[in-house]
């Protein structure tokens, strides 16, 4: 085996123990590397109070009540849902129909109720004219 | 081809001939994509007129990876065939990639507070491309100015280390849950931005990657000139 060879063998083998090592550590990180939960995730887990986390999922529609800076609504993952309220000003991408993450914690009475003290938008990953996504709901 | 540029002088040469020509296709199509951007460009219908930001952003990212991409492959040719000019490559090419993370971080950072309602959060996407950041800096720490060719070469290590952090950049958003949402344009089943928008997005990139050959063959022809100037130092000591 020339040099050459070698060290293009050495660079191979370095790559994947490099792959194989980072894909033991990712995988044992697991859910520490989740920014947030779904309503799925945290009825498998079980809801503990006044635990912080963040739960993840789409605003359903026609759920958003407001009172004041108060805003409640629901997070769904269209299997389970979570009740979350808010007081504060909520960001601009808020909407039904949207992603959206909530910072806080379930109280303990009523334990379904997901106090939140940050709200975040997410957003999804398209991006169109109005014009042209008014002519995708007409079809 | 990677023989016939490893050679300094063959390199040189063929910069001489290309540096123009790419300046001047460079100013065009950076011209014309951000004119598109400006005059064209519809707003998006969740986003608004934020969605400009996007045309600084996603080419920057994508430099971003591209630069580091680029050391990777420039370090295994460094390694397996012994080429010193490879080695230099890597030297002037973080820098750049530095500054297009910088910018990539930054105008997220503008574009995430009016959106999401945060300037800077510690999902997977950012905090790895934060991560991408600090190993940039890095590699310029091991190779300062002063630094010499057998560091540059232990620095080679360095660099292939760090490229495990490429692909987790570009796969964090569907492997984890992150508050950045996943791919729009590199993905299986095709672009998910309008055409309208997606074009004018493709243009800039161009112009990107002329904007980096650019700076990257000025930094390699100083570099080589600073060796050969070093050389000559050394052999007028050795003449004396």
């Amino acid at each position: 085996m020339t040099n050459k060879k070698k060290r293009i063998l050495t660079l191979v083998i370095g790559a994947l123990s490099m792959a194989f090592g980072a894909y033991l550590i990712l995988t044992s990180l697991e859910e520490n590397l989740l920014y947030f939960y779904s309503p799925s995730d945290v009825i498998k887990k079980g809801i503990e109070e006044n635990k912080e986390m963040r739960v993840g999922g789409m605003v359903k529609e026609n759920s958003i009540q407001k009172k004041g800076l108060m805003t409640s609504f629901t997070i769904t993952d269209f299997k389970h849902e979570i009740r979350v309220e808010f007081s504060g000003i909520v960001p601009a991408l808020f909407r039904e129909g949207q992603g959206v993450i909530a910072e806080g914690s379930f109280k303990e009475k009523p334990k379904t109720l997901f106090t939140a003290h940050r709200i975040l938008a997410k957003h999804d990953e398209n991006y169109m004219p109005p014009e042209v996504k008014k002519s995708l709901q007409h079809n | 081809m990677i023989h016939f540029l490893a050679n300094p002088s063959n390199f040189l040469k063929l910069k001489n001939k290309i540096f123009l020509p790419t300046l001047f296709l460079t100013f065009i199509v950076l011209g014309l994509g951000y004119a598109q951007v400006f005059l064209n460009v519809p707003n998006d219908y969740q986003q608004g007129e934020t969605i400009k930001i996007m045309y600084m952003h996603v080419p920057s990212s994508w430099m971003a990876l591209f630069c580091y991409s680029f050391m990777t492959v420039m370090a295994c040719c460094a390694f397996i065939w012994q080429h010193s000019l490879a080695d230099i490559a890597c030297k002037v090419t973080a820098p750049i990639g530095a500054c297009f993370t910088f910018v990539s971080l930054i105008t997220g950072s503008l574009w995430g507070k009016p959106m999401w309602g945060a300037w800077w959060v510690w999902d997977a996407r950012l905090t790895s491309v934060l991560i991408l950041f600090f190993m940039y800096l890095g590699y310029m720490l091991l190779t300062t100015s002063t630094a010499k060719s057998s560091d540059l070469r232990l620095a080679r290590y360095f660099i292939l280390i760090g490229a495990v952090n490429i692909p987790i950049i570009k796969f964090s958003v569907e492997w984890w849950n992150t508050l950045h949402q996943p791919a729009s344009v590199i993905r299986l089943d095709g672009p998910t931005i309008h055409s309208s928008m997606l074009t004018p997005l493709l243009i800039v990139f161009v112009g990107f990657i002329g904007f980096f050959l650019l700076t990257f063959m000025m930094k390699m022809e100083a570099e080589l000139l600073k060796a050969k100037e070093r050389r000559k130092k050394l052999k007028k000591v050795r003449d004396a």
